[in-house]
């Protein structure tokens, strides 16, 4: 399904924090959004997932506006893992991701076949088959994000939406995270937006990337064609060097600094 | 992937049988708080009493011991569930409405209107559960200032009770000795007065929470995944947060209107079966049931285990106090998220 925000602006009180942004992450890629703190990103992602409002312009899916659909038909298209969900105390991995079914459960209806194979699916993609009766609270961070990854696959929507998935893991964790989301894609074919930090990071796994300044879209592409010193001035005020990443062969930022010209 | 579908189904089990032992021992409390106190019934006469027209005991078992034992079992659910939706709900387990001063906010009125305005009975019972209810949305109002926040809203419940609190000792000192005795029941909840009317209309009204809370308990299960996951999942979270609050409130009002503030009940049951089923669920049948053993086991202590006949919140309040001693040394030694 396509999403397409069109002339979004988004905002708190009396501030606006994006302000006349139109994008369309193209289907079956995973798409980047980059930018510096407070720049907006995590605003339009949670708008992507109905959690904020348009205050003018709008988001649609499918060419119908977003406010268009039922909460729990939406939530069978698109989901949002969040920056940091709660783990309710003492509760197993697999009771964890079988809440990712919520939106196909109906009243009173028990859990079918159909949500355990999926539930299944989701565990074993991201390699926590046998974590399956842990207890969530004594899992390391890396595989505490797995367990809310799978949660989120078993969702089983057309769009992913993750804010910052690798905050807070280590590099080789980060690397992990980043090739069971771009397995996802490529198995289910799952449009994937996400909010990264680490550029090097963004400009490997990404097909597009957005860049945004102070809530507004300064540019898009692919991250080959935009990852420039140029662009990095302008959206982190850095000055660097970019170069060939000698391993995936993408763009590769090495950052200046006062001592290191 | 069967092996999933076998495990969950074996932890149901398990957890219907933790809730058969609970509803076993429920029912040995009621049949001792039968049979028990100065004169000791057999259960084939507490039987023939209330099933074949036996009149020898009539008075104390019908009249005095089964609306007791009734409404203990009742109010012990009521409250019970309610401290576990606003626990769940809020993510704290401080959030019990006995914590949060919505209890201590219906007392004052109940004693106000006692004491000051001279009344008595039904009235009583009326402005203390709606008073109540001003105190809970003056809590929530209170706790929006630039966004809501569930941590302000507990710091302010909880400053609110103490506020109450004192409000109400000021005026028991100032009250004239005849009419304390009518207040106490406010203070500390007791079942010394009821009767089988409030049973019945207690029976309604839990009846119809129960039906709701089933209704909602899977929204309330993935809405203790944080403020933002639960939308995303499809929850409608700002409609079932007002509903399940109002069930709460519904529960909390008219069983203390009828017993009193029982306290701490609210406040334990929820985490006793969560530390017994460890499974980071609502676990709102074993909630109930553990509601109702508290305040039914209380209730017997209280006639039976002290040196002189105490009302029940009494020794409830006493079980309160060492949890939440331990619930704020654990918070100090995680620190404050």
């Amino acid at each position: 399904m396509q999403i397409k925000a069109e002339q979004l602006y988004l905002g708190y009180d009396e501030e606006n924090i994006v302000k006349n942004l139109s994008m369309t992450p193209p289907i079956g890629k995973i798409s980047v959004i980059l930018g510096a703190n407070g720049c907006g990103k995590s605003t339009l992602l949670k708008s992507f997932a109905r959690l904020l409002d348009a205050r003018k312009g709008q988001i649609t899916l499918d060419e119908k506006s977003l406010s268009s659909y039922k909460t729990k038909t939406l939530s069978t298209h698109i989901g949002l893992l969040p920056q940091n969900p709660v783990v309710p105390e003492g509760i197993s991995v697999m009771d964890l991701v079988l809440r990712g079914r919520y939106p196909y459960q109906k009243m009173f209806s028990s859990l079918t076949k159909k949500d355990f194979d999926i539930v299944h699916q989701s565990l074993s993609m991201m390699n926590i088959e046998d974590l399956h009766d842990k207890n969530v609270d004594e899992l390391s961070g890396g595989q505490r994000q797995r367990v809310w990854i799978a949660l989120s696959l078993a969702q089983d929507t057309d769009i992913l939406l993750l804010d910052e998935p690798t905050t807070y893991l280590d590099i080789s964790y980060q690397i992990e995270i980043l090739d069971s989301l771009m397995t996802i894609n490529k198995k289910k074919n799952t449009t994937i937006v996400m909010v990264l930090h680490d550029i090097n990071l963004a400009a490997r796994y990404a097909d597009y990337i957005y860049a945004l300044k102070e809530g507004e879209l300064i540019k898009e592409g692919k991250p080959e064609e935009i990852i420039t010193s140029e662009l990095m001035k302008e959206v982190y005020g850095l000055d660097c060097k970019v170069i060939e990443d000698p391993i995936a062969h993408s763009p590769f930022v090495i950052p200046k600094g006062q001592y290191h010209q | 992937m069967d092996l999933h579908r076998r495990n969950y189904y074996k932890k149901k089990k398990k957890y219907l049988i933790v809730v058969m032992f609970l509803i076993m021992i429920i029912a040995a409390l009621m049949y001792i708080g039968l049979s028990y106190g100065k004169t000791i019934y057999s259960f084939s006469h507490i039987y023939n009493v209330l099933f074949h027209g036996e009149t020898e005991g009539a008075f104390v078992i019908t009249t005095l011991r089964l609306p007791r034992v009734i409404i203990g079992l009742l109010a012990g659910i009521c409250f019970g569930l309610a401290g576990n939706i606003f626990q769940k709900l809020l993510r704290n387990p401080l959030a019990s409405p006995d914590m949060l001063g919505i209890s201590t906010g219906a007392s004052v009125a109940a004693v106000f209107a006692i004491l000051i305005l001279q009344l008595s009975g039904l009235i009583v019972s009326l402005i203390a559960i709606i008073f109540g209810m001003l105190i809970s949305l003056l809590i929530v109002l209170l706790s929006y200032h630039h966004g809501y926040s569930n941590n302000r809203l507990i710091l302010i419940g909880i400053g609110m009770r103490a506020m109450l609190s004192a409000m109400i000792s000021w005026m028991l000192i100032r009250a004239s000795e005849y009419n304390v005795g009518n207040a106490l029941r406010w203070l500390s909840g007791s079942l010394n007065t009821v009767n089988m009317n409030d049973a019945f209309s207690l029976l309604i009204v839990t009846i119809i929470a129960c039906v709701l809370i089933a209704i909602m308990n899977n929204g309330l299960s993935v809405m203790g995944l944080g403020e933002e996951l639960p939308v995303s999942l499809g929850v409608n979270t700002k409609t079932l947060r007002i509903s399940l609050v109002i069930v709460g409130l519904m529960l909390v009002a008219f069983a203390t209107s009828i017993t009193g503030p029982i306290a701490s009940v609210s406040f334990l049951s929820g985490p006793i079966a969560g530390r017994i089923l460890r499974n980071g669920k609502n676990n709102m049948a074993a909630t109930a049931c553990i509601g109702a053993i508290l305040v039914l086991a209380s209730d017997l202590i209280a006639q039976y285990g002290l040196s002189s006949r105490y009302p029940v919140g009494v020794v409830t309040g006493m079980l309160g106090a060492p949890y939440l001693l331990y619930l704020i040394f654990m918070m100090n030694k995680k620190g404050v998220q």
